[in-house]
C-alpha cells in the first residue's frame, strides 16, 4: 500500500500522466517525463498507448479548465471513464509538444486509436450529432447512451 | 519643493479620474479592440462568410477586464461544404495562426455551411471557466504581449 502511495505521489509530482479508473482504484506510474522529453516520435507512441487519449488542463477528477471539463463530462456520459489523460499544466514541454505534433493550437486534445479527433467543440458536436457513438463503436467501446435507449431499466 | 510638485500633479490625477467616471471606459479599451478586429478581418477575407460572429469571451475567464484572450467564433461559409469538422476547424485555425500563437489563448469554433445554418441558426455557449487561466503563466504572457 505504501509502495502504491509512493508511486502515486511520484506520478502526481511528475504531473503528466494519470491512468484513470475507479476513484479509489490504483494509479499506475508511467514514465511520462521520459516519454515527453524526447520529442517528435514519442508523441506518436504516446497517443497510441490507449484507445482514448486526452491532453487536458487538470485531471479527469479535477479539471482546471471549462473546455477540458466538457471533454471529460462528454466522455463520462458515454460511459468512457477508463482512458489515459495528460495534464499539460504540469509539463510545458508536453503542452507545446502536443500542439506541434497535432498542429492544433489549443488544449484539450482528444485522440482515438492514435488519431487526432479534435478539441472540445468537435467532441461536443460529435456527441450532439451521434457521430461519437459511432466512433466509440469503432474503438470497440459501446456507448452508455446506447444502453440506456435499449433498456429503460438500466442505470 | 515637494508641496509644489504635489500641487502640480494633483489636478492631472483629478482629470484622469474625471474622464474615467464620466466616459465609463477603461484605459485598456481606449484604443479599440484590435484583436477582435483582426480576427473579423482575417476570417472575412479568407472564408467569405455569409454570417460571422466574433465574440470576446475573456470576461468569462480569470483574466483582467478588457482582455482579448478568449474568443468564440461562428463562421457560416460555403467554403466548408464537403469538409469534415476537423478540416473546417483547421481552416479557421490556419487563418488565425498568428493571433493564436501570440495573443489569443482560447478559441471556440462553430463552422457551418449556409444550409446547416439555415436548419439550426444558433450560437453555442462556452462552458463555465474553472479558473485555469489564473494559474497559467502562458496566459499572462499573451496578455502582456497584447498590451505591449
Amino acid at each position: 500500500m505504501n509502495t502504491l502511495f509512493r508511486s502515486a505521489v511520484r506520478c502526481l509530482r511528475a504531473g503528466a500522466v494519470c491512468r484513470t479508473g475507479r476513484v479509489d482504484g490504483p494509479v499506475s506510474y508511467a514514465p511520462a517525463r521520459l516519454l515527453c522529453v524526447a520529442a517528435g516520435q514519442d508523441f506518436a507512441d504516446i497517443v497510441k498507448k490507449d484507445k482514448v487519449v486526452v491532453f487536458m488542463k487538470g485531471t479527469p477528477a479535477q479539471p482546471m479548465c471549462g473546455f477540458s471539463n466538457a471533454v471529460v463530462q462528454i466522455l463520462r456520459m458515454h460511459g468512457v471513464d477508463e482512458y489515459t489523460s495528460y495534464n499539460v499544466l504540469d509539463d510545458q514541454d508536453l503542452r507545446q509538444g502536443v500542439k506541434t505534433f497535432s498542429n492544433w493550437p489549443t488544449i484539450p486534445q482528444v485522440f482515438f486509436n492514435g488519431e487526432f479527433v479534435g478539441g472540445c467543440d468537435i467532441l461536443l458536436q460529435m456527441h450532439q450529432n451521434g457521430d461519437l457513438v459511432e466512433e466509440l463503436n469503432k474503438l470497440g467501446i459501446r456507448s452508455a447512451l446506447l444502453g440506456e435507449e435499449k433498456d429503460g431499466k438500466s442505470k | 519643493m515637494l508641496p509644489r510638485v504635489l500641487r502640480c500633479s494633483r489636478p492631472a490625477v483629478n482629470t484622469i479620474t474625471f474622464f474615467q467616471q464620466t466616459a465609463g471606459f477603461r484605459p485598456q479599451m481606449a484604443h479599440g479592440r484590435p484583436v477582435e478586429s483582426a480576427i473579423r478581418a482575417k476570417l472575412t477575407q479568407a472564408l467569405e462568410p455569409n454570417h460571422l460572429e466574433v465574440i470576446n469571451e475573456s470576461h468569462m475567464h480569470a483574466v483582467p477586464p478588457g482582455s482579448e484572450s478568449h474568443f468564440r467564433v461562428l463562421v457560416v461559409s460555403q467554403r466548408f461544404e464537403g469538409l469534415s469538422l476537423l478540416q473546417r476547424h483547421r481552416l479557421v485555425n490556419e487563418t488565425l495562426r498568428e493571433e493564436l500563437s501570440t495573443l489569443v489563448h482560447a478559441l471556440a469554433i462553430q463552422a457551418k455551411t449556409p444550409q446547416q445554418w439555415d436548419i439550426n441558426p444558433s450560437l453555442a455557449k462556452s462552458p463555465s471557466c474553472m479558473g485555469g487561466s489564473k494559474h497559467d503563466n502562458t496566459v499572462a504572457d499573451k496578455l502582456k504581449a497584447g498590451r505591449d
